[in-house]
């Protein structure tokens, strides 16, 4: 055994199990997470990502298996009680304070994660205001500061979803489709701000975001997770696991060139 | 930009809002002394009434609204009625402390409960058990049953009322509560906590994920509301020298209801106001239409609905003054 794989994951999520009536979301999903790690979850819609996010997350309880947070059981933890011991989300529709300002949502998100829950204390205090604008500033929104959320656009509400989310100081960082509904020439510049704001935090953060994309994919994950009908089909390099037959088939939808090519030859054969 | 009013108060420092506190208790106190007695005591009445609506404005903030607050309205007018009827408490500062603790320690057993529950389902409840109360009391012949009981006039340090002005005694202590009590209400809405209130009314969810409970703000909401629902009934016992089961009668809190809705979120001050403007208005219609001053007790709040949707509190912020926020420098002070 290398170093590397002595070292204690994140997180670990051990025989996980789900199902919702006759539809299997999770089965036998085992995924470590090493720290300041990159994972994506690939997958088509139903394959059971977002339910194992939600797993882990405390939202969803697996009938089966065990999630460990650095060493920890959190299976059956709360949501709000696995947010404190440092596992954030954001979510793939933006859970906002649509009425408030940008500023209030952070300072909000501060004092949530803070436990600052003082009944007389100022929430606006210089410090917690320097801070919430400092990481503001990281995610490019501080001009925005004292705008109404509702009247920002999609994707600029992504990136306070996930800019709240880092309030925290997390350890494990889960974003659900970070680029959903942004615009394809906002992508990379959606997802460029998210990991410098992340790689500015003051502790090294893990992170597993949900995608689609496989040009997002390939750019900004260090290992990718394919998942098909609850199970985890292929985990490695984001290379390996997307050119993957099996991935191809269930996933990505891109057929490997030597089929593609003996599909067509048939065809023509055929309609000769 | 900005299209909505902010239900975040402008945030004022504690020794500001200290200052101000004081400024308005001596404002009080003139008003009283150069007022007809009739002003005062009607002002008096609203300003107590005015108590329990400021703990339904901490609670609309979380996003729930108590239709039953004359539970500890009652509670805190008949823990005050009791002390200076078989305890022997005179003071009137005393007898509204005890009224405030004694709602509060009513609520409090209920708060964990009722903090899990929204919308006409928390309305309900509370609703139901101010309504447990008022059978209670009704049916309790040790407190007087339907006819309740009354209660003397109260002393201030030892002092007993002068006798050409007896209501300014009162008169001072309701303006010491409201000043104190409505700073405080201003001091908690602008802290953390307030804004976590806002946050649940918002997305309870996010809130939950951001490692907050929303059942601990929310119960915490109502046990303040308690405590100054049960001030308020001690200022309002003391000021009618009378108490009876119909304080914890669902009209009763629907009365709170209507100034706070009258109100609006948005200011304090306005929830005073309101308080204050609902007195006059039933004084006025009472007297010259007695038949009818529901009638027009209801199409004034259809009114302002229509035309001030957030509440008369809402005009403030339209006053050009308080409309801007500025931008906060970065690492600098509070906007």
């Amino acid at each position: 055994m290398n170093a590397a794989s002595n070292r204690q994951p994140v997180l670990s999520a051990q025989g996980l199990q789900r199902s919702f009536g006759a539809v299997v979301a999770a089965a036998d999903v085992c995924i470590d997470i090493q720290q300041g790690e990159r994972l994506c979850l690939i997958g088509s819609n139903g394959a059971g990502k977002t339910t194992f996010v939600n797993m882990i997350t405390g939202y969803l309880k697996p009938t089966a298996g065990r999630i460990l947070l650095a060493g920890e059981d959190i299976t059956q933890r709360s949501p709000r009680e696995i947010t404190l011991k440092g596992v954030a989300r954001s979510f793939q529709i933006p859970q906002l304070y649509l009425h408030m300002s940008v500023l209030d949502n952070v300072l909000a998100a501060w004092h949530a994660n803070q436990g600052s829950r003082h009944f007389l204390r100022p929430a606006h205090d210089a410090e917690s205001v320097a801070r919430s604008m400092d990481l503001l500033e990281r995610f490019g929104l501080q001009t925005m500061a004292m705008q109404t959320v509702r009247e920002l656009p999609g994707g600029v509400r992504k990136l306070l979803d996930i800019a709240m989310a880092l309030t925290g100081q997390p350890k494990l960082l889960l974003l659900d489709e970070p680029t959903s509904g942004v615009s394809a020439d906002e992508k990379y510049a959606t997802m460029d701000t998210v990991v410098q704001a992340i790689e500015r935090s003051q502790e090294q953060v893990s992170v597993v975001f949900v995608e689609h994309d496989m040009d997002i994919v390939r750019r900004y994950a260090s290992r990718v997770a394919a998942f098909y009908s609850g199970r985890v089909i292929a985990d490695g390099q984001a290379e390996q696991v997307i050119t993957d037959p099996e991935v191809q088939r269930h996933v990505t939808g891109l057929a490997p060139a030597s089929r593609t090519s003996h599909a067509l030859s048939a065809h023509r054969e055929a309609t000769a | 930009m900005n299209t909505v009013p902010s239900l975040y108060f402008v945030p004022q420092s504690a020794t500001r809002l200290l200052s101000l506190a004081v400024l308005g208790f001596v404002g009080l106190m003139l008003f009283g002394y150069f007022s007809p007695k009739w002003v005062v005591s009607l002002a008096t009445l609203s300003l107590a009434n005015g108590l329990v609506s400021l703990g339904i404005l901490i609670m609309m903030r979380s996003g729930v609204v108590p239709f039953g607050q004359g539970l500890v309205f009652a509670a805190g007018g008949y823990a005050a009625a009791l002390a200076f009827n078989h305890l022997g408490v005179r003071d009137a500062l005393l007898l509204c402390l005890l009224g405030g603790v004694a709602a509060l320690l009513v609520a409090a057993p209920f708060a964990p409960l009722l903090a899990r529950y929204r919308g006409i389902f928390f309305a309900m409840l509370t609703l139901a058990l101010s309504m447990v109360m008022y059978g209670v009391l009704m049916k309790s012949e040790s407190l007087g049953g339907s006819d309740g009981f009354n209660v003397s006039r109260p002393t201030l340090f030892g002092m007993l009322a002068p006798a050409s002005r007896p209501e300014l005694l009162l008169w001072s202590v309701t303006a010491f509560f409201t000043c104190l009590l409505a700073s405080l209400v201003r001091l908690y809405c602008n802290s953390s906590r307030g804004l976590l209130s806002l946050a649940v009314r918002e997305n309870e969810l996010r809130v939950e994920y951001l490692g907050s409970s929303v059942v601990n703000v929310v119960a915490w909401n109502y046990v303040l509301a308690a405590f100054l629902g049960g001030v308020g009934g001690a200022l309002s016992v003391l000021a009618l020298g009378h108490i009876e089961p119909n304080f914890s009668y669902w009209t009763t809190s629907g009365e709170f209801v209507f100034v706070a809705i009258l109100a609006g979120q948005h200011s304090v001050l306005a929830i005073l106001a309101s308080s204050f403007l609902l007195e006059l208005v039933r004084s006025f219609s009472s007297s010259y239409f007695p038949n009818t001053w529901q009638f027009s007790l209801g199409l004034f709040l259809l009114l302002v609905i229509r035309f001030l949707p957030d509440g008369l509190g809402s005009l403030a912020q339209k006053f050009p003054m308080r409309r801007a926020r500025p931008a906060p420098p970065l690492g600098g002070t509070a906007p």
